[in-house]
């Protein structure tokens, strides 16, 4: 038996650990769970453990649904809260088909792969995204959201709720190992943000999963309810999660150059222009919702056009400022994606994106001059800055197309979600709205 | 710094060691130099002598078999000799029997060799690896994989505990990123040489603050465990 699985079972009996969550993520993103006992783990490291994956988003296939989890004894970590008193620990899991190849539908998989075309490049994929959510005193969609507290951004709102429940948070993420750069209250009501502190790809994709669950298990202890829906509020920024992305070669940021002006490379500036020319097409997959798009509006903090620009932040793609001496910070910032994104297939397109870009040596343009939404659109067509999609279904429509955004997540995923977001499309299409009925009826 | 049991190193031919060994025996808890000859052998020696040795007869055999032969046709034959071999040189080992105490084949599974290396020294009752690990308040459990600061067990995963345990197995010296990557990750890893700056920040968060500063960083080296060998 390898050395790490020794590991946890000497852990699980060291530790008094009664129940071992074996997780796992499905298609859209949502974060799902077997348990099982210490008894049982040993076989599951050594055969997996074998489960029907047909009731699963986008793992039911049309022959066969049988497939197998088999957990990666790199991620076992006890759980910092009792349940029913008994200590519990977490892994997640790699989905495996029957004949132990890597499962078509398992997003975890899919990112794996990715990030080994990566390393075929001599190229490793950093992320570090901000996390934005709300707090609401409920989660009820009958009545209306009430936020926790009416402050604002970087507001200090000393002793209310929502700060001790975003300090609970901190601690226990903390505990798990998943270290904070950044907290404060945002711009909107009850909205707050926390910015993860860089890690490799793989790991932080688990992490934002952790993450998701963390913040909405302590709000739920306290009886409030946290929400990481992109739009919520109507009139109020909505929740982004901007990402921060690099490469590494060994020990070297392979985006910093120290001569350039804007201490780019040209990995760099070819990366960016490879997220630019394929953003619109792997948009469906940052921003998967039909509620993502109310966020992407012009008069918000959220991108709308394609463009990027160091201090900007309007921009889709931001540069921010390395400090001189701290060339491994080089990094850049996608603005697009928000916090109901699958983080493995999320972070899949946007590598995917910029490695295109590096391979076919793609030209960066220059950087976005003005206020882009300030611009007219005749003086954005003379830049060349083309928009975002303004719906999922104009989203799904560039997917679609996209050859790259087929490659990077797989034929099985890349149908089952087009034809899922599709259905999703049509029961939205079919609504007819209050905003229809006050603005129509009168006058018709 | 290291209490518990103490053992003098395990003499390992050839220099450089083969990173996979050095890693293995690191993950166990072994401590060895590498030499590279008879004579640095000798020069080399602990003033308590060696506790075994690992000679890798692969890649140069007939200089590793001389060397084995130096170091048991001595006035105290050094044991256990352990002789890493491939499988085409089994023939090699005929007529060598008072050369060695235990082979076993290379590429060698760790955890084999672990227990061969353990059931010698029970065997000849030489030297017996550290059981426990402690620094301060630190204690670490090498037989069951756990660590504890002031009684409290600590929640780590593995990465984290074999960096801890790495670490405060060489308190006082300072590791560069790489030789920190290579010693106890041994493989290519997604994450690259950032990977160990990423481990450390998050065992400094489960260390807690009060012990935090147990791992400082060594501007533009790499990472210390403990004090400086330098500042007492």
């Amino acid at each position: 038996m390898e050395r790490q699985q020794d590991y946890v079972l000497r852990t699980v009996e060291e530790r008094g650990v009664r129940l071992i969550r074996l997780w796992f993520t499905d298609v859209l993103g949502q974060l799902k769970s077997v348990a099982i006992t210490p008894a049982e783990l040993e076989n599951g490291f050594e055969e997996g453990m074998w489960f029907d994956g047909s009731a699963i988003d986008g793992f039911s296939r049309v022959q066969e649904s049988d497939v197998l989890a088999r957990p990666d004894p790199n991620t076992f970590e006890l759980l910092p809260w009792a349940e029913d008193d008994e200590n519990s620990a977490r892994m997640f899991c790699d989905i495996e088909n029957l004949d132990g190849t890597p499962f078509e539908g398992d997003p975890r998989q899919v990112l794996k792969r990715n990030l080994d075309r990566a390393r075929e490049r001599g190229f490793s994929f950093f992320c570090a995204p901000e996390m934005e959510f709300f707090y609401f005193g409920h989660g009820d969609p009958e009545r209306p959201l009430v936020p926790l507290d009416s402050g604002s951004y970087f507001d200090l709102t000393t002793a209310d709720v929502a700060s001790d429940l975003r300090k609970r948070t901190i601690h226990m993420l903390e505990g798990m190992g998943i270290p904070i750069e950044y907290s404060f209250h945002e711009d909107s009501p009850s909205q707050h943000e926390i910015d993860l502190r860089y890690t490799d790809a793989l790991t932080m994709a688990d992490n934002v999963m952790t993450f998701r669950l963390v913040v909405r298990e302590i709000a739920l202890e306290r009886g409030a309810y946290a929400t990481f829906m992109p739009k919520p509020l109507q009139g109020v920024q909505g929740s982004g999660m901007h990402t921060h992305l690099s490469l590494f070669e060994g020990d070297t940021n392979a985006f910093h150059d120290p001569d350039d002006e804007y201490r780019l490379s040209k990995v760099g500036r070819s990366f960016i222009a490879g997220l630019l020319v394929h953003a619109r097409e792997i948009t469906a997959v940052t921003n998967q919702l039909v509620n993502s798009y109310k966020r992407l509006i012009p008069g918000s903090e959220a991108p709308v056009h394609v463009s990027w620009a160091r201090n900007n932040r309007s921009a889709l793609v931001r540069v921010p400022l390395a400090k001189s001496g701290k060339e491994s910070s080089t990094r850049i910032e996608y603005r697009s994606p928000d916090p109901a994104c699958n983080p493995y297939l999320a972070f899949s397109v946007m590598l995917a994106a910029g490695l295109k870009g590096l391979e076919d040596g793609y030209e960066l343009g220059p950087e976005a001059a003005a206020n882009v939404f300030e611009l007219t659109d005749e003086e954005r067509a003379a830049e060349g800055i083309t928009g975002l999609p303004q719906s999922l279904a104009e989203a799904l429509d560039e997917m679609e197309r996209s050859e790259l955004v087929a490659e990077a997540l797989g034929e099985h995923i890349f149908e089952w979600f087009l034809r899922n977001k599709r259905s999703e499309w049509a029961d939205y299409k079919a609504q007819v709205t209050p905003f229809e009925l006050a603005r129509y009826l009168p006058s018709w | 710094m290291i209490e518990g049991v103490h053992m003098e190193p395990l003499l390992l031919f050839p220099d450089p060691a083969p990173p996979e060994l050095a890693q293995c025996l690191d993950l166990a808890g072994y401590p060895w130099k590498a030499v590279g000859d008879e004579l640095a052998a000798e020069r080399a020696e602990p003033d308590g002598g060696w506790d075994g040795a690992i000679i890798c007869a692969y890649d140069d055999p007939e200089r590793a078999f001389a060397v084995a032969r130096v170091l048991r046709k001595r006035d105290q034959p050094l044991e256990p000799l352990l002789l890493l071999i491939s499988g085409t040189q089994l023939g090699d080992l005929e007529l060598r029997d008072d050369l060695f105490d235990d082979f076993c084949l290379n590429p060698f599974h760790p955890r084999e060799l672990e227990a061969r290396l353990k059931h010698l020294f029970f065997a000849t009752g030489h030297g017996t690896r550290p059981e426990l690990v402690e620094y301060g308040d630190l204690v670490l459990n090498l037989e069951t994989y756990q660590a504890a600061i002031e009684g409290v067990p600590l929640d780590l995963t593995y990465m984290e505990y074999e960096l801890l345990t790495f670490l405060a197995s060489h308190p006082g010296k300072v590791f560069t990123r790489e030789t920190l990557l290579s010693r106890v990750w041994g493989y290519e890893y997604y994450g690259g040489a950032r990977t160990v700056d990423v481990h450390i920040r998050r065992l400094r968060a489960k260390l807690g603050e009060e012990h935090a500063g147990l791992i400082s960083t060594v501007r533009s080296v790499g990472y210390r465990f403990g004090q400086s060998r330098w500042s007492g």
